[in-house]
């Protein structure tokens, strides 16, 4: 990332887009809430999404991933595997979940 | 014997250690929060329908919290930004707002908390349950308080649904009683009845706290957790903005790298706030 000040200048513009992005983000999620889906799993999703994306713009932009150094990369690459990993593991528990149905 | 590459990157990464130091320490707290979100949802496909509350926690604040958490994180990163430029006064007061989020949201949160304590769910001899705000009850009261207190009975003000009443179920009867009233021109806001219930008739009594439930024990869990870190966070950034800003004057650039890695750990913290907030106050 250039650090340059007009460069900087310029970056500021667009934190303060994200912040207004994640504003409007955390409205949406709430006046979902008051729309009844489908199913619950559509809601889920629908909130994940949202929160991914909030996610997303946080750590792209206030925290420089868009533009970050290789190393940093790496060290992430192997965070998101593990991450993943982990969520994964809840898969087994499938089995566990109560029947709604006999 | 000086500690290399504290301001200048090192050549072969382009990085300054504490860059380094703080995304390792990053990746170690997604491990951290990861473990307890899917502790979390193992506890919660795991549960049978109605006993995992839902409607229980203050919406509006949470969602207000939630954008002070935001604010904080975007002034966070203007600071910064405006050090980069030279600007040292104007990261002194952008940067103070993020003190004063931080406060702020760590003392909502403590409000929430405090709700909660004197908060009371009942359950009676019959199979009964109900949930609202004991007459005269101060916090953690349990059975054990009444029989200590030698109370025969508590008046409750009942909630107007208890939680194991689907949202949508509950929606439904809100629209219905909505309507009603427009027809008989009568008050639409409904208000659970005000009940009083003898103490030999309640199995058991808890205020919505860890020993609650499932529910309870994985929010406040989470949520301490997390407060714990805004805590860590604004002292950091705190005594970086206070006392520790005599390293302006000698030594800048290590000052600004300082305050940029104090600003990834705070977006980290609203980071884990951005999936909390629905996790727990919505689904």
């Amino acid at each position: 990332m250039g650090s340059s000040p007009e460069e900087i200048a310029k970056h500021v513009k667009v934190y303060v887009a994200v912040f207004v992005g994640l504003l409007i983000g955390t409205m949406l999620t709430v006046g979902l809430y008051h729309v009844h889906f489908e199913t619950f799993a559509v809601t889920v999703a629908v909130a994940l999404l949202i929160a991914t994306i909030k996610a997303f713009l946080v750590a792209a932009y206030f925290m420089h991933l868009i533009s970050e150094k290789t190393a940093i990369y790496a060290i992430l690459a192997f965070t998101v595997f593990f991450f993943a990993s982990l969520m994964g593991l809840t898969l087994f528990a499938f089995g566990d979940i109560p029947r709604l149905t006999p | 014997m000086d500690i290399p590459y504290t301001t200048e990157a090192r050549p072969d990464t382009g990085l300054y250690n504490a860059k380094v130091g703080i995304w390792l320490f990053l990746a170690s707290e997604v491990m951290l929060f990861g473990a307890l979100f899917s502790s979390y949802i193992l506890l919660r496909v795991g549960a049978l329908p109605g006993d995992w509350p839902h409607g229980l926690l203050n919406i509006p604040i949470g969602t207000f919290n939630t954008a002070v958490l935001i604010t904080s994180s975007v002034t966070v990163v203007l600071s910064w930004a405006a050090l980069k430029m030279g600007n040292f006064a104007k990261y002194r007061k952008i940067q103070f707002v993020t003190l004063l989020c931080a406060l702020g949201f760590i003392g909502i949160k403590t409000y929430e908390y405090n709700e909660k304590f004197s908060h009371y769910e009942v359950w009676k001899s019959n199979g009964e349950r109900v949930t609202g705000h004991i007459e005269g009850a101060g916090k953690f009261w349990t059975l054990q308080t009444l029989a200590a207190k030698e109370l025969d009975s508590i008046t409750i003000h009942a909630d107007e649904f208890h939680y194991s009443v689907p949202a949508r179920e509950q929606a439904h009867i809100k629209k219905e009683r909505k309507a009603h009233a427009a027809e008989e021109g009568g008050d639409p806001a409904h208000h659970g009845a005000t009940l009083t219930i003898p103490t030999s008739d309640i199995q058991r009594l808890s205020a919505f706290v860890p020993s609650h439930s499932t529910y309870f024990a994985v929010y406040f869990t989470l949520t301490f957790l997390h407060a714990m870190h805004v805590l860590g966070g604004a002292i950091v950034i705190g005594y970086l903005w206070g006392p520790g800003a005599k390293m302006y004057r000698t030594n800048p650039e290590q000052y600004i790298n300082r305050i940029e890695v104090s600003g990834l750990f705070w977006h980290f913290v609203d980071l884990v706030w951005i999936f909390l907030f629905p996790v727990l106050y919505l689904l």
